[in-house]
């Protein structure tokens, strides 16, 4: 049980824990003190001098924000002495800022303004010369105008603390000291913005949105980022049909306030010029644009001319497209088009992992289990690179509960700057360091494993035996690649198995061909592609296979194909996202994009178009039916509806299929590649120069 | 070499061995009692050497005025970690010449304080921190380090006590604000030499967050004696609560500026008329700034007053770091608070808002008024811009610049007001029919 201390703020007796700070303390008895230096989570500065509070017996006023509540103290926050002095400290800080509000990013949601606007003066006396320097460009994505700066140094902690990337420092002394970049004139580093989201004022500002828009015109869409696994809660500023923006400053979602440069910049891949904004129909040997009607008959007519002479049909789902459209994908194959040759790329093994630990539960890592837990391993995996919201989540865990962290991986990676061990493998030794650690993770009181795609098949058998081993309670994270990579598992998106990893036996089926097989069979009659590339790695056997791709872009695998349908991306659609822990979110849509239709929609049109029954194509309808049929998938609408995240809980039995670890493929995406979405953003086209190598270690 | 003769008033102490023939020499030092305060430590368990100082009155001789001997007892020596002795020596203080003057002459009794204080708290580490524009005398401590180290003073096993105490010195890079104390580890860290939050204080996590015996240069340097003679006998020298001696950079408009090491309690007055020769050109006092610049202005009537730290604070300034600044009627008043500001405003690290933004603003004013552009509004926003840094700042150093700044503009308001522009008289518009 924590110590509580008594302490009274404003007349208000008031109860927090032994060691908390006053500006917290008052916050919980719902006082508001004001700050800018001080930042939940990150150092102490007590730079800005806001929060100065009254405390009795003290002979001075003292920033709220280091001290610490002691028993009995008598604080006051709006006494005549604390309004005076924090409208003191607003007139120093306007002295030499450039008020130019009206042209400012930050111009309606910036904290300077709302500071002065609630604490402020309504005059100037400053009749001097203001200090002012030229704008500067950091990276691409990063612009900072110093004179704007009021030096709460949030971005270098962030940068610092929060990242480990130390990318920012400050130079030059007292009033001409600035923000600048440690490494030269530039950014070497993640370009993940978080500077310019923790910035109070519009000191640093984003390369893609400055100057765009006032904040007031934009509708604010929180929905989940459409690139890695991670899950991170992204809003989008929307205008006109236009997403202009996205960052996460409430702090709402399971990410905090946390972005990598994808969920930030990269949303960018919706307006790119060679975004396909019309059905396409090879005509002689080309691809011509027709209308949706003709191209939806068109596939039905020839889905059930194969389907009626017995024809293979091969079905290759997405990592990226919803729960509801990868339920009703593998739900349209196997019924409507009676084939059972359906898969997708697979990143990671969950589905042995899921068979290793049947018989129990509360055994796979949620996000917030990573913040919480007392020690992590992590193997074969590069965490700051490919799972960059999982790899903060682990480090804030290290600041504030002392994380002990072990890591095993083939090459240097950006935790071993905190880990209290760490272990070079070669590629394929991997479990076997990681047994070499056993007497060590024994002595810890619990434990998280993540695992990337080197741990599959067997491996993933022996790593839970060796976690059983370890008598203590161990979680585990299976690491995969993108936003629904986790969803397309656990909706059968399998030869070998139907929504909830049950086996396809139960539906009467045969085990279908596996991804590789289907492109390499000769005999192939059709081959349905939706939201994947694969012809980008293989080439297709079968040269006479009717080829359908749903995309948002002409990649290598449509432009193979006889029917392109353009489809709506994460951004244009609604639904549900299972991230890598297995965290069920909701998207909300956010724009429309002409010409194109959401996945569930063109399915939804198919069936129409071949008189079959897949129910109604309605994302809410669609997780109505996952919620009723597929295990571990009953999760309570109403956290879904706030955007909570609702740990969805797998089958728990075995699951009776031939391990298949050569099907194991991660991409292997940097901070700055993310599959076709990441070839069409722009964004993070223009920093994929930085050198990633640089700032590690 | 000397900068200035000692003077008959003079009580010489710490100065005893100025002006000795190679009075840098462990030679000359061991021959005139030198290391006699550390053997007789050697034979003391450590709480009785803390309990000397503590008798010896010593107070800090950087400016706080801190009791020495308490701040060591506040190092918890049952600490698992390394302890640090680190000695101040970035003296920045516009007025204040006396650290230079000790280390300049007498290096071992420097490092004979230090070697005190180490066997006091459990250190076996020690740093000189010296302002990078004392190059030439970190060369002397080097030697005298060296000295030491060759004669058993310093390293391992001293004097076979089993003892082990190392010293190094440091340069500073010339920022006023790293003789802060808390910057100034910051800057010892290889950090940007911005203060810390406080608590902790070095006692108890100082240098590279361990328990460090953080003085002056003086503050070490009056140890042997005290060791040596007694702390009573140290305390004595002073008036009460203001042990020992001090020594004063005396400077300005007198005819016999100089370092003079007097008693505790001194008069003001006395020391700028016997000590120093009185004013110049046989002008009329007009202000002394008693401490060094950050300390308030005080006027000449006030000026009879004792040299402790309680009798000049009860006068409206700060004893601070030994710096007195005369100044005769023919001094601008305005120029003064310019040429302050200025100091003030190029030293402030830029940490906190008040100091930053204030000591430029003040800069700023002060020189337009200075420069005939005043408006009278000024006068009166000068004072209260330095109200508003004073004890708001996150370190000392914005009360440095605010409280004289508040002292000048009250004490010598007319000479401000008489800087402002003449009225013009306005000519009629012309009106155009």
């Amino acid at each position: 049980m924590e110590e509580l201390v008594k302490l009274t703020i404003d007349g208000k007796q008031v109860e927090v824990p032994a060691g908390t700070l006053v500006i917290n303390a008052a916050k919980a008895a719902g006082i508001e003190i004001p700050a800018f230096c001080y930042y939940d989570g990150l150092a102490l500065q007590a730079a800005c001098r806001m929060c100065l509070v009254e405390v009795k017996k003290a002979p001075k006023l003292l920033t709220a924000c280091t001290l610490v509540a002691q028993p009995g103290m008598v604080v006051h926050t709006e006494t005549p002495a604390v309004v005076e002095a924090r409208k003191a400290m607003l007139e120093f800080l306007l002295t030499n800022h450039p008020l130019d509000c009206p042209v400012c990013d930050k111009g309606g949601e910036c904290e300077l303004q709302d500071m002065v606007f609630r604490y402020g003066a309504g005059e100037s006396r400053f009749l001097e010369q203001k200090v002012h320097t030229e704008e500067k460009q950091f990276s691409p994505l990063v612009y900072f105008d110093a004179p704007r700066c009021i030096l709460c140094y949030r971005c270098v902690r962030i940068c610092d603390e929060g990242l480990g990337v130390k990318a920012l420092g400050v130079v030059h002394r007292g009033v001409y000291t600035e923000i600048g970049p440690n490494r030269g004139d530039h950014l070497e580093c993640d370009e993940c913005g978080m500077c310019i989201d923790i910035c109070p004022v519009g000191a640093l500002t984003s390369g893609r949105y400055r100057y765009k828009t006032r904040p007031w015109e934009m509708q604010h869409v929180g929905t989940i980022c459409a690139h890695c696994s991670n899950g991170c809660k992204t809003t989008l500023g929307v205008r006109n049909d236009a997403i202009i923006r996205a960052n996460n400053r409430d702090r709402s979602g399971l990410n905090g306030e946390f972005l990598c440069v994808k969920g930030r910049f990269g949303f960018d891949f919706v307006e790119h010029p060679e975004r396909l904004r019309t059905p396409l129909v090879r005509e002689g040997g080309e691809l011509r644009p027709v209308n949706w009607m003709q191209a939806v008959a068109l596939v039905a007519r020839r889905f059930e001319e194969i389907r009626a002479r017995g024809g293979r049909i091969g079905v290759i789902g997405s990592n990226r497209t919803t729960n509801e459209e990868n339920y009703c994908l593998q739900k349209f194959a196997r019924q409507v088009l009676g084939t059972n040759h359906i898969d997708h790329h697979r990143t990671g093994d969950v589905v042995a992992l899921v068979d290793a630990l049947a018989g129990r539960t509360g055994a796979l890592a949620t996000t917030g289990d990573l913040y919480r837990t007392r020690a992590a391993l992590v193997i074969a995996a590069d965490l700051a690179q490919q799972q960059p919201f999982l790899a903060f989540q682990l480090r804030a865990n290290w600041r504030h509960h002392g994380l002990r962290l072990y890591a095993v991986t083939p090459g240097p990676v950006r935790e071993e700057q905190y880990a209290v061990r760490s272990v070079r493998c070669r590629p394929g030794e991997e479990l076997a360091a990681v047994e070499g650690l056993a007497a060590e993770l024994k002595g810890e009181p619990e434990l998280v494993i993540l695992f990337g795609d080197a741990v599959k098949g067997e491996l993933v058998h022996r790593l839970v035996a060796f976690g059983d081993s370890l008598g203590i309670p161990v979680k585990y994270v299976c690491l995969v690649d993108y936003a629904n990579s986790r969803g397309a598992a656990d909706m059968g998106l399998l030869p070998d198995l139907l929504p909830g990893y049950r086996p396809v036996a139960e539906a009467g089926l045969e085990r279908g061909m596996a991804l590789p097989e289907i492109l390499a069979a000769p005999d192939l009659d059709a081959l349905w592609v939706v939201g994947a590339n694969p012809l980008k790695d293989a080439p297709l056997a079968s040269t006479a296979a009717f080829v359908v791709v749903q995309d948002l872009f002409l990649t290598e695998t449509a432009r193979r194909a006889d029917v392109v349908l353009p489809a709506a991306s994460a951004y244009e659609k609604t639904g549900t996202f299972t991230n890598v822990c297995g965290e069920i979110q909701q998207l909300r849509k956010a724009i429309d994009f002409p010409g194109a239709k959401t996945d569930l929609e063109i399915f939804g049109l198919l069936a129409r178009a071949m008189r079959a029954e897949i129910g109604p194509a309605n994302p809410e309808k669609v997780f109505e039916e996952i919620r009723a049929t597929v295990p571990g998938y009953n999760v309570a609408l109403p956290v879904l509806a706030a955007g909570g995240a609702a740990p969805s809980s797998p089958q728990n039995g075995r699951v009776p299929v031939e391990w298949r670890p050569e099907l194991i493929r991660s991409a292997r995406d940097t901070l700055f590649r993310s599959g076709t979405l990441g070839r069409y953003s722009q964004a993070l086209n223009s920093v994929t120069e930085a050198p990633g190598e640089l700032y590690r270690g | 070499m000397l900068y200035n003769e000692p003077h008959p008033l003079e009580v010489r102490v710490l100065t005893r061995r100025f002006g000795l023939p190679n009075s840098q020499s462990i030679d000359t030092y061991l021959a005139t009692d030198g290391y006699v305060g550390f053997r007789k430590a050697l034979e003391m368990p450590p709480e009785r050497i803390i309990e000397e100082v503590k008798i010896s009155n010593l107070r800090g001789r950087g400016g706080a005025g801190f009791p020495a001997g308490l701040k060591w007892s506040f190092v918890p020596r049952e600490s698992p970690k390394p302890k640090y002795v680190v000695v101040n020596a970035d003296e920045g203080e516009p007025g204040t010449c006396k650290d230079r003057v000790l280390m300049e002459n007498d290096p071992h009794q420097l490092l004979e304080g230090m070697l005190i204080a180490a066997r006091a708290v459990g250190a076996e580490t020690g740093y000189i921190y010296i302002r990078g524009e004392y190059r030439y005398i970190i060369e002397i401590l080097d030697r005298a380090i060296e000295e030491a180290y060759a004669r058993g003073y310093l390293g391992r096993n001293i004097l076979g006590t089993g003892m082990n105490f190392d010293v190094y010195t440091h340069t500073g890079a010339g920022s006023y604000e790293c003789g802060e104390e808390s910057a100034l580890l910051e800057s010892l860290e290889g950090k940007r030499g911005q203060p810390r939050i406080r608590p902790p204080f070095p006692a108890v996590s100082g240098a590279f967050g361990c328990p460090t015996v953080l003085n002056n240069v003086e503050t070490f340097c009056a140890v042997p004696a005290i060791l040596r003679d007694g702390g009573a006998a140290f305390a004595a020298l002073g008036t009460p609560r203001n042990g020992g001696t001090r020594l004063f950079a005396l400077s300005g408009h007198v005819n016999r500026p100089g370092v003079y090491e007097l008693p505790m309690g001194f008069n003001l007055l006395r020391m700028i008329e016997e000590v120093g020769g009185g004013i110049r050109g046989g002008r009329k006092l007009k202000a002394v700034i008693p401490g060094g610049t950050s300390c308030p202005i005080l006027k000449a009537e006030e000026c009879d007053v004792a040299m402790d730290f309680d009798s000049v604070a009860k006068a409206g300034s700060m004893l601070g770091s030994g710096g007195v600044i005369v100044m005769d009627e023919t001094t601008d008043m305005v120029k003064v608070a310019v040429r302050v500001m200025r100091f003030y405003q190029h030293e402030s690290c830029g940490w906190c808002v008040p100091c930053r933004e204030g000591t430029i603003w003040l800069r700023k004013i002060l020189e337009r008024l200075d420069a005939g552009r005043g408006q009278p509004s000024d006068i009166d926003l000068v004072a209260e811009i330095s109200r508003n840094m004073l004890g708001r700042t996150f370190c000392p150093l914005g009360d440095a610049a605010a409280m004289p700044t508040i002292s000048y503009v009250q004490k010598f308001r007319e000479e401000f007001e008489a800087r402002l522009p003449k009225k013009v008289a306005v000519e009629t518009p012309l009106v155009v029919v």
